[in-house]
């Protein structure tokens, strides 16, 4: 399946697989691969969704997996049987470029036209005869996604296709005909059509080694002969682009009619958002509701959750008596795992938002909107889509780096990138906000909602010193041109975002159920051993001097003070507690006490594990008469009874998390995406470093 | 080409052109040709973010931004209003 960015191609794939669909990784690189199976008639059609691609000249590593997929060059995929060409109504310019290159693969191809109701509204009537006809009698598949029509003759279409007669070739360039024939007849068996043609263009580039390694020497004096004869000093790819553009706009004058255009929802808010200022504070209100949502949407669900993890745990002690087993369940997996779980409705409203927002062609806008900003600071607006995407995830975000064509804008992206504040981040704020920031109102927000707005304006300002100081200094150099695509609005497709929802959430819950359910165990073993025997017998010796002089509630009571006090010095002498306090005099000036130090540093790994670790931890101590951990963590004090997490430190820690690289996951994609050490480890040390530093003074100017 | 110096950069917001000749020699710049913006095309200013920069260019019904220091290397013949 290919065809051009925001074509639809993938609300089409998303409606002819449904969830029969499975996502992995090209092998050896981070590209995804989308896999789906249709079903027909009972016959069963894999279908592959290729990186959205303007050109089979391959210039990216997505373009090139994209090429290679459909050449079958790709290790561990097949041939394909087929071609499926996603062409967008509304862009008919461009997907011909692509077509044109796409029918000279001489492979079994049928087109999907979409968008053709946003075509008509905006004038545009599609003559699908005489586009077939012009791109040499391809079959042509009329489907509106959004409402399934044309769905079922696709699927039909698709199905068919191996024993599909491919499409004529077209007579666009007679030169380049003739001369990738002469190649291919110097090259030998080797090399097909296509093949030799993308040779002839785009000469041989690192994106075309699989089979630009197979010709002989003979051939490439062809090709470069061959190369000097068509182009003369022309760039290949130029004169490509003027060629086949050429070709583009007389077809679309005999296959586009114009049709009276009339005005929907879709134009006006084009129109509005196109103005300069509204469409900027436009951006901004967006940027607002979203973070009022997730904060605000999520807290009833929230709160239902925190409180069934609460009694199930109180059911499991009340089976199972007191013990290591009972310890285990109740205070390892339950409070554990229970406390990231509950942040499931926030990051899925999260995810939601930014879903919606990337299908309705809102994050192109945003990035063009943003572009100025960002180009000031060093990056491009080609930057934009990989720092939104880092509000979700900083692994994906930097992987989506890719899109960014020159390197020192690429790094400068990355490094900003893990600034952004991640769902993982969420977790954090939110717990603390919660805990420790009241609710007053503040306008149309309150205080909490607004605190987290800043927190993440806070991180994207940190995201783009951090770029600008790059650029300044390291990572210095010219700006290269750059063009961004902005699609029209369109209504997102329900069943397609759901689908994509539910793979975010299958992520999220799979981490939960794998790493976050381990650490929670380790850590609950480190804050439950070793046992100490002489706490052990004290709380003996407690219960009987208590036994004597007391009974009935106050004797209950008293039991259990004791056997909170015990806890808390268990806790004390365990690993963990041991692990704290010797990082405690670092994190001293911090205003952390040694349980937070634990914590911090058992969250180094992944950051959201922090939040297990604080509920095991503050399960088994003096606190643990509070029902739930904010409850807990506020119940918390120093020897001398004043609280720990006072508002100062609370600021602090937020503006740790809000630097601290605290993710094994991101440091790996930087060392894979820069192919060096040397990045993550900066990033590492530098985000740390600021992190400290900015809870450091948080915390002393706060408290003096 | 330089026969009037209106570059896309001119163009002011509502007004077409149609490019009249590329300065393809930078490699990024071949890369915007792919997109579409080759000699020939007619082009349209539909709208600039703040401050008059990038500027959104309106291509065969499609939308592609461009920063006014890139939209200089494509020279345009301005087409009158109501062409």
């Amino acid at each position: 399946m290919v065809g051009n960015p925001n074509s639809g191609k993938s609300t089409v794939f998303n409606r002819l697989t449904g969830l029969k669909q499975r996502i992995g990784n090209y092998p050896g690189v981070t590209v995804e691969r989308h896999i789906g199976v249709l079903s027909f008639d009972g016959k069963q059609t894999e279908l592959v969704d290729l990186p959205g691609t303007h050109s089979l000249s391959a210039h990216s590593l997505e373009e090139q997996i994209a090429v290679d997929v459909i050449l079958g060059r790709m290790e561990g995929s097949n041939s394909p049987d087929g071609v499926l060409a996603v062409l967008d109504a509304t862009n008919l310019y461009q997907g011909l470029f692509l077509l044109q290159q796409l029918v000279d693969l001489n492979l079994p191809m049928v087109v999907a036209l979409t968008m053709t109701d946003a075509a008509a509204q905006s004038g545009i009537d599609v003559d699908v005869k005489a586009l077939s006809a012009a791109l040499g009698d391809v079959n042509i598949c009329t489907v509106i996604a959004t409402t399934g029509f044309g769905l079922d003759k696709l699927r039909a279409a698709v199905s068919e296709l191996p024993e599909t007669t491919p499409p004529n070739r077209i007579s666009v360039w007679p030169e380049l005909t003739a001369a990738a024939e002469r190649l291919r007849a110097a090259a030998g068996d080797g090399l097909a059509f296509a093949e030799s043609e993308r040779l002839l263009v785009d000469g041989i580039t690192v994106h075309n080694q699989s089979f630009a390694s197979t010709l002989n020497d003979e051939a490439i004096t062809t090709l470069d002969e061959l190369r000097r004869e068509i182009f003369g000093d022309e760039p290949p790819v130029a004169a490509e682009a003027r060629v086949r553009y050429n070709w583009a706009r007389k077809t679309l004058k005999t296959v586009q009619q114009s049709a009276p255009k009339f005005h929907s929802w879709r134009t006006q808010v084009t129109d509005f958002l196109n103005q300069p200022v509204a469409g900027t504070v436009g951006l901004f209100i967006v940027m607002a509701v979203v973070f009022q949502a997730v904060f605000a949407w999520a807290t009833p669900i929230m709160d239902l959750i925190d409180g069934l993890a609460a009694t199930l745990g109180g059911k499991v002690v009340a089976s199972l008596g007191d013990g290591a087993l009972s310890s285990l369940i109740s205070d390892g997996v339950i409070a554990g795992v229970g406390s990231v779980i509950i942040f499931l409705p926030q990051i899925l409203i999260l995810f939601l938002f930014i879903i919606l927002l990337e299908d309705s062609g809102y994050l192109a806008r945003a990035a063009y909107l943003m572009d100025r900003t960002m180009h000031s600071v060093g990056l491009s607006g080609q930057s934009i889509i990989p720092m939104i995407s880092s509000f979700a995830c900083a692994v994906p975000g930097i992987m989506a780096t890719r899109v960014i064509p020159n390197r020192r804008d690429r790094i400068a992206t990355i490094l900003a990138a893990p600034f952004m504040t991640c769902s993982a981040r969420l977790p954090v704020y939110a717990l603390l906000i919660a805990a420790f920031v009241p609710a007053n109102p503040v306008g149309f927000m309150n205080l909490q909602g607004l605190v987290l707005f800043g927190l993440y304006m806070f991180g994207i300002v940190m995201g783009i010193l951090t770029a600008l100081l790059m650029r300044k200094t390291a990572l210095r150099g010219p700006k290269p041109p750059f063009a961004l695509m902005l699609p029209e609005f369109r209504r997102p497709n329900l069943q397609t975002v759901l689908i994509q929802l539910l793979g975010r959430v299958k992520v999220f819950l799979y981490r939960a159920g794998t790493v976050i359910f381990t650490v929670a165990v380790i850590v609950w073993a480190l804050a439950y051993y070793p046992r100490s025997e002489i706490i052990g017998t004290e709380v003996e010796k407690q219960r009987q001097i208590a036994a004597y002089s007391l009974s009935g509630p106050e004797l209950a009571a008293q039991y259990q003070h004791i056997d909170n006090v015990a806890s808390a010095a268990q806790l004390e002498q365990s690993w963990l507690g041991r692990a704290g306090k010797t990082v405690e005099p670092i994190f001293r000036p911090l205003g952390w006490d040694w349980r937070v130090s634990a914590a911090v540093i058992a969250g180094f790994p992944a950051r959201e594990v922090v939040i297990a670790v604080l509920g095991t931890v503050y399960a088994v101590g003096d606190e643990a008469d509070e029902g739930t951990l904010s409850g807990r963590l506020k119940a918390s004090t120093w020897e001398d009874g004043s609280p720990v997490f006072t508002l100062p430190m609370v600021i602090g820690l937020l503006i740790f998390y809000a630097c601290c690289l605290q993710c094994a996951a991101t440091l790996a994609v930087i060392r894979r995406e820069t192919n060096s050490w040397r990045w993550p480890a900066f990033a590492w040390v530098y985000m740390t470093a600021i992190g400290y530093v900015g809870a450091l003074l948080a915390f002393q100017l706060g408290s003096a | 080409m330089k026969i009037n110096g209106y570059t896309l950069a001119t163009l002011k917001k509502g007004q077409k052109g149609i490019i009249q000749s590329v300065d393809a020699s930078d490699p990024q710049v071949q890369r915007l040709m792919v997109l579409g913006l080759v000699e020939g095309a007619e082009i349209e200013h539909a709208s600039s973010a703040i401050g008059g920069d990038p500027i959104e260019f309106r291509l065969f019904g499609c939308g592609i931004s461009l920063r006014q220091e890139d939209a200089r290397f494509f020279q345009v013949a301005p087409v009158a209003a109501g062409d």
